[in-house]
Formats: C-alpha cells, sequence, structure tokens
C-alpha cells in the first residue's frame, strides 16, 4: 500500500470503556468500593482490532447502528480519545466537527465567540479579523454580533457556528451527524458545502444516519457492526449490508414476539391467526424482493353472519403509510358465503410483491356486507421484512420503467 | 509536555484566546468591571489597617506592618484564587475538551495566567500604598520577581495536580477548601512570625519549612523590611533551608507526571 495515498491509516485498533455500576465520584464511596472487593465497573469492549484506510481526497463513510462505536472511532481518529492498543497515522491537517460550535460562551459577544471558535481550530486574531467580515456575511448575522450569544436562538448559533466551521483549511475534516441539526435551508447549505469540498479535493469523514447523504457524497465507506468492520468498499455496498444488519436486528427476534394487536369487537367474528408464508406455504418473516408472499387469515364466527367482507391493510413500519389496502368486495366484488355459528374458515391470499426493503405490519379486518361495521381487525397482526431490493428511496418499486424525454 | 510544544503557533493562538476569555468573564455584568481588580486590595487594605493595626496592634515591632500585612495577604490571595480556578479547570472545560482535541494543559495554564496578572495589578496597589506609608526601597526590592515567578511555580502545580484529580474524584473540591483553611493558619499571614518564636522556635522553623511561607516572608523581606523573618535567615543549616525547595521540586515532578498521565484520558472520564 503506498502511503502517499492515504490520509488516514487505522491498524489494528482496539477501544474498551469501563462502565461503572455506579460512578464513583467521591473518596468515600471510592474506598467503600476498595474495601468491599467490589469490581466497580465492567469492561465494555467498544472497537476490537480495526483496520483501514483512508485515501487522500476521497468522502468516506462511517456507518453503523447506534452504539455500534461509529462516533468512538471517530474521536478516536480526532485525538479526543487515546486508543487502548493499535496505530493511527493521519498524514495532514486534521480538524474534527463532533458538533458545531465548540468553546462557544453564551455570556460572550457573538463577535467574541468567533474569535475563540476560531482559536480552537488554529486561527489567530490576525487571521480571524481578515476573515471575520465573510463569516458574518455568511452567517446573516450582521446585526447580532455585538449582542450576547445567550440571547441567539439555537438557529442562529448554528449559522454562526457553522459560517465559521467551512473557514477550515485542514486537509482532513471529519464530520459526526453535523447534518442532523439545523432546517431544510441549513442542510442545503451544508450540501453546497460538501460540493466544494469534493472539488477541492479534501478528504472527508463522514458519519451520519442519513443514507441519501452518504449515498450522495460518499465514495467508500465501512460499515460497524458490534466494534467490528462488517463491510468496507464501496458506499453503495457498505449501505447494503447496513440495511441488512439493521433488518436482520429486526429478524433475529422470534416470531412470537410479535404480538396480536387489540382486536375491535369479536362478539360476531375473531379472526384467530395472521400467518405469513412463501410460495411453499411455509410461515417466513423475512422474504427477498420479489418473492411470491401468501397471508392466511383464520376465522371464527361467534354468530350467524349473513355474507361477511373480509380485508387487509399492508402498512410500512416506520413511515406508518398503508401500502396496500384491499378487500374481497373490491377485488372480486363478491362476499364471503355466509357464516353459521362455529364455523372456522381460512382466506388465503397472494400478495403483489413490489415492496421495497423495509417492515411491513398486516392489518386483516371483517366487516359487514355493506362494510359499514367492522366485525373484527387485528391492528398489528403479523408483520414481514423485504431486503435485497437496491432501491432505498422508495416504499414500492415500479415495475413500469419511467420514460424519460428532455424536450428543448 | 516539552517546551517547544507549549510555544507552538496553534496552542499560542489558543492560550491567549482563553486567558482574553477568562478576563473578559471575570467581571461579567459587575458595574464596576475591572475597576474591582484594584478596589479588591483597596478595600481589604482598609479592613486589615483597622484591625490589626490599630485595633489588635499586632507587629507592633515591625516597621510598616500594615504594608507587610497587605503583601503577605495579596500573595496569599492569589496562591488560593490560582489553585481554586485550577482545581475547577478541566472539568470547567468539560464541552471542549469532549468535542474537540487540543493539549489539555493550556486550560490549566490559561487559568494560572489570568490570575497571575491579577496579582500583578494587586501587586501595583501594594507598592502604590508602600510608597505613601514612607517604606524605603532597597536594591533587594528588584528580587521580588524571583519571588513571584516561585509562587506562579507553586500554584501551577497545584493547579495540574488538583484539576487532574478533581475528574476522577469530585471530592477534592472540599478536601482541598479544609486544606487550604488549614494552611491559612499555618502561614505566618496576619500575625507576624515573631508571635511563633515567643512560644516556640522549633515551632517557627517548622512553619518556614513550607514553601508558599519561605515566598511570602521572602517578598516581605526584599520589598519592605530587613527586619522580616525569613526561612533562610532564621534557620542556619543550609540542608534544613533546602527543604522547601526540594518540597517544590518534588511538587512539579508529582503534579506534571499525573497530569501528564492522565490528560489524555480526561474526554472519557470528565
Amino acid at each position: 500500500m503506498n502511503n502517499q495515498e492515504n490520509a488516514i491509516i487505522v491498524k489494528n485498533l482496539s477501544k474498551s470503556f469501563r462502565l461503572p455500576h455506579e460512578k464513583i465520584s467521591g473518596v468515600k464511596q471510592g474506598v467503600i468500593k476498595l474495601f468491599s472487593g467490589e469490581r466497580g465497573f465492567e469492561e465494555q469492549k467498544v472497537l476490537k482490532n480495526i483496520s483501514f484506510e483512508i485515501k487522500k481526497g476521497e468522502f468516506f463513510g462511517i456507518v453503523g447502528r447506534n452504539g455500534s462505536g461509529k462516533s468512538t472511532l471517530l474521536k478516536i481518529l480526532a485525538g479526543i480519545y487515546a486508543p487502548d492498543s493499535g496505530d493511527i497515522a493521519v498524514l495532514g491537517s486534521l480538524t474534527p466537527f463532533i458538533e458545531l460550535g465548540v468553546g462557544f460562551n453564551p455570556e460572550l459577544s457573538g463577535r467574541e465567540n468567533v474569535f475563540l471558535n476560531g482559536a480552537l481550530l488554529g486561527f489567530s486574531r490576525k487571521e480571524m479579523t481578515n476573515m471575520y467580515n465573510e463569516i458574518v456575511e455568511f452567517a446573516e448575522l450582521e446585526k447580532f454580533m455585538d449582542q450576547k450569544l445567550k440571547n441567539y436562538s439555537s438557529g442562529m448559533q448554528v449559522r454562526l457556528a457553522f459560517s465559521i466551521a467551512i473557514q477550515a483549511k485542514s486537509d482532513i475534516l471529519l464530520i459526526d451527524e453535523v447534518l442532523a441539526v439545523g432546517d431544510s435551508a441549513f442542510q442545503q447549505k451544508c450540501f453546497d458545502y460538501f460540493q466544494t469540498l469534493k472539488k477541492g479535493g479534501r478528504t472527508v469523514v463522514l458519519v451520519s444516519h442519513d443514507r441519501n447523504s452518504l449515498e450522495r457524497f460518499c465514495d467508500r465507506g465501512v460499515l460497524i457492526d458490534n466494534g467490528e468492520i462488517t463491510s468496507f468498499g464501496s458506499i453503495k455496498q457498505v449501505l447494503r449490508e447496513y440495511s441488512e444488519v439493521v433488518l436482520g436486528q429486526i429478524s433475529n427476534s422470534p416470531q412470537e414476539e410479535v404480538k396480536q394487536g387489540p382486536s375491535i369487537s369479536k362478539n360476531y367474528v375473531e379472526i384467530k391467526k395472521t400467518q405469513v408464508l412463501n410460495h411453499d406455504k411455509v410461515p417466513q418473516r423475512k422474504f427477498n424482493y420479489g418473492e411470491k408472499i401468501f397471508v392466511e387469515v383464520s376465522l371464527k364466527a361467534r354468530k350467524d353472519i349473513h355474507n361477511p367482507i373480509a380485508g387487509i391493510t399492508v402498512w410500512e413500519k416506520h413511515t406508518q403509510r398503508a401500502l396496500l389496502a384491499t378487500n374481497t368486495l373490491i377485488e372480486e366484488n363478491k362476499s364471503l358465503s355466509s357464516l353459521k355459528k362455529g364455523d372456522e374458515i381460512t382466506i388465503s391470499l397472494e400478495l403483489p410483491n413490489n415492496f421495497n426493503d423495509g417492515e411491513f405490519i398486516i392489518e386483516p379486518a371483517i366487516a359487514n356486507e355493506s362494510a359499514t361495521v367492522f366485525y373484527d381487525q387485528v391492528p398489528n397482526a403479523n408483520s414481514f421484512i423485504i431486503s435485497g431490493s437496491n432501491n432505498p428511496h422508495s416504499l414500492l418499486s415500479s415495475e413500469n420503467k419511467l420514460k424519460i424525454e428532455i424536450i428543448r | 509536555m516539552n517546551l517547544s510544544n507549549i510555544f507552538s503557533r496553534k496552542n499560542r493562538i489558543l492560550l491567549s484566546e482563553l486567558v482574553i476569555t477568562d478576563f473578559k468573564l471575570r467581571y461579567q455584568g459587575s458595574v464596576l468591571g475591572y475597576l474591582w481588580s484594584l478596589l479588591k486590595p483597596l478595600l481589604l487594605f482598609t479592613i486589615l489597617y483597622l484591625v490589626f493595626v490599630k485595633y489588635l496592634r499586632f507587629g507592633a515591632d515591625i516597621a510598616h506592618f500594615e504594608i507587610y500585612l497587605l503583601l503577605g495577604v495579596v500573595l496569599w490571595n492569589y496562591f488560593v484564587e490560582s489553585t481554586n480556578q485550577g482545581l475547577h479547570a478541566i472539568v470547567n472545560r468539560s464541552d471542549m475538551i469532549r468535542k474537540i482535541n487540543f493539549p489539555k494543559y493550556i486550560i490549566v495554564l490559561s487559568t494560572s495566567i489570568s490570575a497571575l496578572i491579577n496579582l500583578l495589578i494587586n501587586l501595583v496597589v501594594v507598592i502604590l500604598f508602600a510608597v505613601l506609608s514612607g517604606v524605603e526601597f532597597r536594591s533587594s526590592a528588584l528580587l521580588l520577581p524571583i519571588n513571584i515567578v516561585e509562587l506562579y511555580i507553586i500554584s501551577l502545580s497545584f493547579a495540574f495536580l488538583l484539576s487532574a484529580l478533581m475528574v476522577k474524584f469530585r471530592d477534592i473540591n472540599y478536601i482541598w477548601e479544609v486544606i487550604m483553611q488549614a494552611l491559612f493558619y499555618l502561614t505566618p499571614i496576619i500575625y507576624p512570625i515573631s508571635m511563633v518564636i515567643n512560644t516556640s522556635e522549633l515551632a517557627a522553623k517548622i512553619l518556614l519549612l513550607n514553601p508558599v511561607a519561605m515566598v511570602i516572608q521572602d517578598a516581605r523581606y526584599n520589598l519592605i523590611s530587613e527586619q522580616t523573618v525569613t526561612t533562610s535567615n532564621f534557620i542556619t543549616n543550609p540542608l534544613i533551608v533546602a527543604i522547601p525547595y526540594i518540597l517544590i521540586v518534588l511538587l512539579i515532578l508529582i503534579a506534571s507526571s499525573y497530569f501528564k498521565n492522565n490528560s489524555k484520558h480526561f474526554a472519557e472520564n470528565i
């Protein structure tokens, strides 16, 4: 590996934290703990033997679930935490943005804070004086600079901090979830800034949950799960693995845990069971994109029912959007045949599987002939997971290709 | 903590910016602002003069006892202020330490410098009063800066040690308060050391082995009166006279190594 090409080299990096059961912040507690022989902490391995390189001039994404160790990794790269073992080589100057506006003091004026924050980024008074007008103009805070920072709105503080941050001239920038703050206009400014960084050939390490911005800007990335690198390479591949991890976490929970939600009324008909089956009619939870999905709903009639209709709604879990809602009346313009008290029937339906990656919830319902009275409805009867669709941007995939024509 | 690093461009910028911030925040919101730096020793002098010189009639054997007293109190207050600010220095900047990497000693250094600047302002007042009450300065007055440097080094070493201890043991805050109270009475600041000598010469000798007491007495000797009892003119054995200096060197070594070993974990432990 040619070192000339690399900006950051991480070799066999490990880090663990001692998590105190109860923080010993006093001598008395410390003495008690010492004499009782109690081990007041447990060791948590946050990063386990991690190695990777970041090339000069690339946008590098660090992806992982909450608590996977990605922020710890970023803090070690920034030199804030010391690693337990392993080597890190940073070739070039580095500025971390774990948070915007580090060192901001509410009692000082906006102007004084600009200089203080600038000093933390390594700018002298003279350099800051030269950049001052540009910073204030960009933040659009000309009128407020002599007011104390405590009188600023949080949006104004972020704007000011960001305007200073973009002045950083370092070769390498570490950015942690900076995009998560601010309104959409601010985010647009962030994106524009990234665009200029990219053009300028700067090296950027980005930690984010936002798949869109990661995919848009990053070239390569690394997926950290449980303190280990589980994927390294092109950002597309890493993000694909990431959704596997996130979905895997859900599907690892046994199916029994999906509890049937409360139903509306069981006096007439009761929905006893809702199953999700594969094409062999075997219960399954995790499906590939496009795989056949069958849903079986078992009912039991408590009374004689005249021509009920059965319906099903499929919700996307996170957005809580209904992607599919249909019933026997709409589909076939007919009701189920009448049920006698005590009858048990099972309705089987095949779902059109054009779902993209995600978790989907099934809500079956049974109603009277005109769909004015719901006999039973189970909001969270069962769920299934789709993976492997390669399209994270929409909930449903479209079989029909978009026809694009450019008219001049 | 090597010297070339302390004075690297980036660290110098940060240090001066932190000192400026400290100073701006010191009298934040007070009407008289920086004037307090001058007013405080002035008012202190008035109280000391009335209580100890006029009422209790301490130090009748020492010429210009009121100035002698004021200098001692000003130096002691500096010692208290700089160690107390040092104690809280790291913990108070925890937000910064957790978000950005920079040499942590700069924080401690910045608080010690702003306390030192305050001391220098106070000393201007002391010298002014000395002139007004007719103290005749001798050439030894030129040695005063050496005493100030000694006291600065002692305070800074304590600040390093205490600030690092504070990260792990918050109790140190209260412990230090008690120690300072005890040390205040064990140091000949408001009472003349002659009072101790009259009861027990040995006790007086032991008190003078305290480095802070040594520095205060030396400063009084150099600036105000040749009659001042100092460690070196009261204790004849040069080996024993060396004890305060050995204590200072030990303090520097312990404080700097403890701070150095712990500073890289401040961000995690704070």
